[in-house]
């Protein structure tokens, strides 16, 4: 099929391979029952095995938010005890950060969507994939053990002294489940640097690649750099209630301000993690319904890597009220708005790429221009916070939560329910109800905003974050936000509705129902059991050209053995033959 | 790239989401590299912890250093950096398909791996005999400096967590030579012995910055 010119030039004879619609062999229809999902290496159903955990978990942190909202109803206590809501509150955001939003995009939709766009059969190390997959299980299950074994109230950042020696609870457990968790982190970030270096597509070049995967690049290097390390610090927090080693707790000599930056050093960076893949989503949806060629695609695949990068440096951020030196906080103060630059140019990149485009306001892009709305209100307020003197007001109020809301919610999970929604057909091969996701959509777009918008203001006039009571002219505000936490609720079941209709009684979605130019929407919807099944798909142009022809993204060389072991010789089946110059 | 493995004739990898033999073994050495990466990250929070603790109280650290044995020490680096020798020995072994040198270098460096943990627990049974334990339960009183015991949770943690990582290599080790001798390997596909040796030098570099850091200081 090759054959060598010159060294740098090879000539492929590729054939287009239009994607077949309404396949009956899918990778929901082969290998099928229990047991061979449980033990699948399939790129696509680990994918689901990971969304339907998060799912559970989104549900589970989900109610407790809704419980906490209701004890915040009234000033006095309503119907929970003061303990009962320290555990809650901590669950709520130790659940939602490690085990829902760490994992969202990259694990679930990623782990579905990187090999499809990079053209190959399966990530690199299939079985890594699947023992990533038990080990959250398994740190999902110690995690349960600790909450049913006396749970922990240290809010999700276990600051010592307070984690070390003074906290009831399970904490010891706690924190080893997710420091068992973190691997699993780890290993997804190994597996997709590795494939998106050794295993990409002939023609699929680096300034070709899809920006949802150059965002999920920054986050696999930012996991692989950042979680070790939380790794370590939960360990020693570990030991330090084991053996009480003393290298945080201060009444055995120890301090705990390191403690703070060893796990800021993480979890700063985590913060990217969770935000820069949710990044990604919202290019390949801007591009796709403004019919349009990305503006300015090396700007935003770089600032991906900019963030990743500087998202190191700024951990001290966290820490201006802890007693660190006045130098520390200027340059991390100025660091932290470093931040603001590369995350401009996204913003203003996806803008450009609006402008006089055809756009169709489908429901994953209404989402895209939610996630503009929100993640705009909630990067600005975190400039604000990084400001040394009004950090110093506003520190461990309700605007920081709620500015962590604007960003990690209103950015990330809108995020990843645009995601869920564009890639949905091709998850599934059946179209979702377009006018209840609209509606549904609304109801959590009003319903965020009512939930959170007052927490600025009641922040900002002093109502400190994480208070069982409060004082009664905080009332209104509160009441207001519990009411939006009742309707991002309503939201929410609405969706579960449609999309579980969906799965059931959907109408068959086409291969390529919004039209991208994107690899994955050349495979079939569902996708075969080995993604391309017959070809090796050949990549000349990139993924947003969309002035070009469909039939030049449809382009493909016979694969000569197909994943079934033995080798066939194929013969290239007659037909309109083209060829591609690389 | 990518772009290689389109020509006609190449081997068949192992695993058939890989498209030949060639990009499967690039696959494995970087992920193993990877890898390597998150160790030095994951020993990086202790060693912070040693640089932060050892600023704060020099002369701690180099009293308490006195109670480390450096003969003991240099002797266990000794017989680390030969192990990875005879580790890299294995490796040549099965490129030039000797497997029979394989399966013996492995069990020599599986010997090394086992002598040098024999030392670090006649190290570790001195020290806690004299109660020289992490921490809160510290209660030896030769060394005069009120945080004493932070230094040995410093140091208990960090050849405890070396110590771990020895042990898994010698497990992988073991399952090396066990599909060794199930004709597993040949100098067509070895990639589990590259990575495991790979990880066996990071073990043994480890060990190299350790020994000065916490036996040597003056």
């Amino acid at each position: 099929m090759a054959t060598s010119d010159s060294p740098n030039i090879k000539k492929l004879q590729v054939r287009r391979y239009p994607p077949e619609e309404n396949p009956k062999k899918t990778y929901l229809t082969e290998e099928r029952g229990l047991w061979a999902w449980m033990t699948t290496v399939d790129h696509k159903k680990i994918g689901w095995l990971y969304l339907s955990s998060i799912a559970f978990f989104f549900f589970v942190a989900g109610v407790l938010a809704l419980l906490l909202r209701t004890e915040l109803l009234t000033p006095s206590q309503s119907f929970i005890t003061a303990d009962t809501y320290n555990q809650l509150f901590t669950l709520h955001g130790a659940i939602m950060v490690f085990f829902f939003l760490v994992p969202s995009v990259p694990a679930a939709l990623g782990n579905f969507i990187l090999p499809l766009q990079l053209g190959c059969k399966d990530v690199a190390f299939p079985r890594v994939n699947l023992l990533s997959f038990y080990i959250y299980v398994a740190g999902a299950i110690i995690v349960l053990t600790a909450i049913f074994t006396g749970g922990v109230d240290t809010g999700w950042t276990f600051y010592t002294p307070y984690s070390s020696s003074a906290a009831g609870g399970n904490i010891m457990m706690m924190t080893f489940g997710v420091f068992v968790l973190g691997f699993s982190s780890i290993l997804t970030g190994l597996n997709f640097i590795v494939t998106i270096h050794r295993m990409r597509s002939p023609g699929l070049t680096w300034n070709k690649l899809p920006l949802f995967l150059w965002g999920l690049y920054a986050t696999s290097v930012i996991q692989i750099l950042a979680t070790p390390v939380l790794a370590i610090t939960l360990l020693l927090l570990t030991m330090e209630r084991l053996l009480g080693i003393g290298i945080f707790d201060p009444a055995i000599g120890g301090d705990p301000v390191l403690y703070q930056h060893f796990f800021w050093f993480y979890s700063h960076p985590a913060v990217y993690i969770m935000i820069v893949p949710g990044f990604g989503i919202i290019s390949e949806i801007i591009t796709t319904f403004s019919r349009k060629h990305i503006f300015g695609y090396w700007a935003i695949a770089l600032s991906s890597l900019a963030i990743a990068f500087i998202g190191f440096l700024v951990w001290g951020h966290h820490m201006f009220v802890a007693g660190q030196s006045s130098l520390a906080n200027m340059v991390f103060s100025f660091l932290t708005f470093l931040v603001g630059i590369p995350t401009g140019i996204k913003i203003f990149n996806w803008v450009a790429t609006m402008y006089k485009g055809s756009i169709d306001l489908k429901t994953p892009m209404l989402y895209a221009m939610s996630f503009l709305f929100l993640f705009m209100i909630g990067g600005f307020t975190g400039i604000m916070l990084g400001a040394l003197s009004v950090d110093i007001h506003l520190h461990d109020t309700y605007y920081v939560v709620a500015h962590f809301h604007y960003v990690m919610m209103g950015g990330m999970v809108f995020a990843f329910l645009g995601g869920l929604h564009y890639w949905w057909p091709k998850m599934t091969g059946k179209m979702y109800n377009e006018f209840w996701a609209k509606i549904s959509l609304l109801i959590l777009f009003i319903g965020f905003n009512l939930t959170f918008l007052p927490q600025f203001v009641m922040g900002s006039l002093g109502m400190p974050r994480r208070y069982f009571n409060y004082l009664e002219q905080f009332q209104g505000y509160h009441q207001l936000s519990t009411w939006g936490a009742y309707l991002l609720g309503v939201g929410f079941v609405i969706m579960a509705v449609y999309l579980f209709h969906s799965m059931r009684n959907g109408k068959q979605a086409k291969a390529n129902p919004w039209g991208s130019r994107s690899l994955e929407w050349q495979a079939s919807s569902p996708p075969p059991l080995h993604n391309f099944e017959h070809h090796t798909p050949v990549i000349i142009h990139g993924s947003y050209d969309y002035h070009k022809p469909m039939s030049e993204f449809q382009l493909g060389i016979p694969t000569s053995h197909n994943g079934h072991g033995e080798e066939e010789t194929v013969t290239p089946e007659p037909g309109p033959a083209e060829e591609a110059d690389k | 790239m990518a772009q290689p493995s389109l020509s006609v004739k190449k081997e068949k990898p192992e695993h058939h989401h890989f498209v030949d033999a060639d990009q499967q073994f690039e696959a494995s050495k970087m992920g193993v590299w990877i890898f390597l990466v998150t160790e030095i990250l994951f020993f990086g929070g202790l060693f912070a912890a040693y640089i932060v603790y050892r600023a704060w109280y020099p002369e701690l650290f180099i009293a308490a250093s006195d109670e480390l044995d450096v003969f003991w020490g240099a002797v266990n680096t000794v017989v680390l950096i030969s192990s990875s020798l005879t580790v890299a020995m294995a490796i040549r072994s099965v490129q030039l398909n000797q497997i029979k040198g394989l399966i013996i270098n492995l069990w020599i460096t599986i010997s090394l791996a086992g002598v040098f943990m024999v030392i670090k627990y006649f190290e570790y049974a001195e020290k806690i005999g004299k109660g020289v334990l992490p921490g809160a339960h510290y209660t030896y009183d030769g060394v005069d400096h009120e945080k004493a015991n932070i230094f040995f949770s410093i140091y208990y943690m960090m050849t405890g967590l070396h110590g771990i990582h020895v042990l898994v290599g010698i497990s992988l080790m073991l399952w090396l030579v066990w599909k060794a001798k199930k004709g597993h390997f040949s100098s067509k596909y070895y990639n589990p012995v590259e990575g495991t040796g790979l990880y066996w030098h990071l073990v043994d570099i480890i060990w190299i910055f350790l020994f000065p850091l916490l036996y040597l200081i003056d």
